[in-house]
């Protein structure tokens, strides 16, 4: 069966953000950028399921400026087969990402569909779900076990105070969480044979989908500064400023 | 205005989340409804009833909707909402499952997990994990939102008495089944929502040596958490990773044993209201976020940590 897997190119998990002076976003020049970390559990899953012979291809798709190539090499050389690139300038807030993803479900009709469960920019914790209600499939969020039987995927999910377990008819969308897998590094000739893997780019209006986003942020602040405290000297002195000043125990 | 703001639930009792969202409701104003959908939920509406400020309580009682998939509930949700001005959940697990679903089969964004409302169509959220704070407008007609239950006041739980109204409404999209579900064993609180936290890093060396976090969560009635550092070095899983990969908590009282203070796991607890740090490196980045720091071997002050608690609690 055929998987779809999507990823985001985002700022480094390591790199401390910092915003803007004029309070209009998040600093973006010269910082270094990579996957997003649940879309790389998403690619890792994908390769992990052909590599148990269950998925026969695996497609990438990112959505976003010419540089979201780097990311859709990352995911061929991790072990994906072939590249879309829906390529755009302009800001793309989920809604309209799912509309782009729902516009390359129809077309190349996978079996399975498995994003992150958000990125950690804009932090939604949307598309998947989203994809999957325009699509008309059931969705299993935040995975951490895929089990595709037959025609249908049980999805173990990671919920407040436990696990649930979700049975879907195939096609679904899968969005993972950080238990699904540990993603592998990607080996050097593999980094190499990934540049020769096919990669197709398009634009948003080759899909024919209005990417024209419905909220607006008005400004983005640095959240109030943490002021240091003080240090104590013992335990003794620890506890007795938790009870009787800070009065949390 | 109205706004529908949909009960988080285990079909038996109403979570507390549920007053904070109410709060989040009466900040944008207008009259405030609650949905309650559930299989066998009558004692819930009852309590849904009760909280202070809430106009009128649909229920919607069918198997369909018992275990809250995401498939049959976002079709009642998108059905039920079509009135409202505003739709309204607390963005735990259950919430950020169906909400999306529900804005896509309505044709809207949605804005996820605010932390403060502005006005009616403007809300304040966090972005990259905490470390910026987006204000943000909409210009659709129907604002669907998850809320951040830790940044609102649970409203009271009595004083309400609002009408309870059923609402025969099914809705089984037929895509997806229940087969099962494991509570966490543990007796501890769960890690998102616990009052107090202890988490242990990479100076924690092993798996074992948690136990002694144990112990004092036992003591605390406190979650036991642990930094990516920690998970990537093997001594625990990754479910009780706090950081922007993990889990974002917000306790009363956040105690960091053995972490130096990454910016990935800051961004998942600075807004705990008092952070106690434990580290033997003193120029440790954590202690310049601490409110109480100790410079000191871990393996030392943990256990006299337990001991001095239970004098006192």
């Amino acid at each position: 069966m055929k998987v779809l897997v999507a990823v985001k190119r985002v700022i480094d998990y390591n790199v401390k953000v910092r915003v803007k002076p004029d309070n209009t976003g998040v600093d973006l020049a010269n910082v270094k950028m990579a996957m997003n970390p649940f879309c790389e559990i998403a690619v890792e899953e994908a390769v992990r399921l052909k590599e148990k012979g269950v998925a026969s291809e695996i497609v990438v798709v990112s959505i976003g400026p010419k540089t979201a190539q780097e990311q859709i090499r990352t995911a061929l050389a991790l072990g994906a087969d072939r590249g879309i690139h829906i390529e755009t300038d302009e800001e793309v807030q989920s809604l309209e990402a799912a509309k782009l993803l729902k516009s390359v479900v129809e077309k190349e009709e996978p079996k399975l569909v498995i994003l992150g469960k958000q990125s950690i920019d804009s932090d939604n914790n949307q598309t998947g779900q989203m994809l999957a209600a325009l699509t008309g499939m059931g969705q299993g969020t935040f995975a951490s076990e895929v089990v595709v039987e037959g025609d249908k995927v049980n999805v173990t999910r990671e919920v407040d105070g436990g696990l649930m377990t979700v049975g879907l008819n195939l096609p679904a969308v899968v969005t993972t969480d950080l238990r699904l897998n540990e993603p592998r590094y990607a080996s050097l000739p593999n980094i190499m044979k990934a540049k020769k893997k096919p990669l197709e780019s398009i634009s948003p209006a080759d899909l024919g989908v209005d990417i024209a986003p419905r909220l607006s942020t008005l400004k983005v602040e640095a959240p109030a500064a943490r002021q240091a405290g003080i240090k104590v000297a013992d335990v003794a002195e620890l506890v007795a400023k938790l009870k009787n000043e800070a009065k949390v125990i | 205005m109205s706004i529908l703001v949909i009960a988080e639930h285990d079909n038996s009792s109403l979570k507390q989340a549920t007053q904070s969202v109410v709060t989040a409701a009466k900040a944008i104003g207008g009259d405030v409804d609650v949905l309650v959908a559930g299989e066998g939920c009558g004692a819930v509406a009852e309590a849904a009833a009760k909280i202070e400020g809430v106009s009128k309580v649909l229920v919607a009682d069918n198997a369909a909707y018992g275990h809250f998939l995401a498939e049959n509930l976002s079709e009642l949700v998108a059905e039920a909402g079509k009135g409202y001005s505003h739709i309204l959940a607390a963005a735990g697990t259950t919430g950020k499952d169906f909400l999306p679903r529900v804005a896509a089969l309505l044709d809207v964004a949605q804005i996820s997990d605010i932390i403060r409302v502005e006005s009616e169509d403007t809300f304040v959220r966090p972005i990259y994990a905490g470390n910026a704070i987006a204000t943000v407008k909409s210009s659709d007609s129907i604002k669907v939102i998850t809320v951040r239950p830790t940044a609102f006041d649970a409203a009271a739980a009595e004083g309400g008495s609002a009408a309870v109204e059923a609402l025969d409404i099914v809705k089984d999209a037929g895509l997806s089944t229940f087969v099962g579900e494991e509570k966490a064993v543990s007796d501890r609180p769960d890690l998102a929502s616990a009052g107090i936290v202890i988490s242990g890093g990479r100076g924690m060396q092993n798996g074992d040596n948690f136990k002694m976090l144990e112990q004092v969560a036992d003591v605390l009635g406190a979650a036991v958490g642990a930094s990516r550092a920690a998970v990537d070095a093997g001594f625990v899983p990754n479910d009780m990773q706090v950081g922007q990969t993990g889990k974002i908590v917000a306790p009363q009282l956040y105690i960091a044993v053995g972490i130096s203070g990454a910016i990935q796991h800051l961004a998942g607890m600075s807004d705990s209201k008092v952070i106690v740090a434990i580290n033997k490196d003193e120029e440790a980045p954590i202690f310049q976020v601490a409110d109480y720091g100790l410079v000191a071997d871990l393996f030392e002050a943990v256990p006299q940590l337990e001991e001095e608690l239970k004098k006192v609690i």
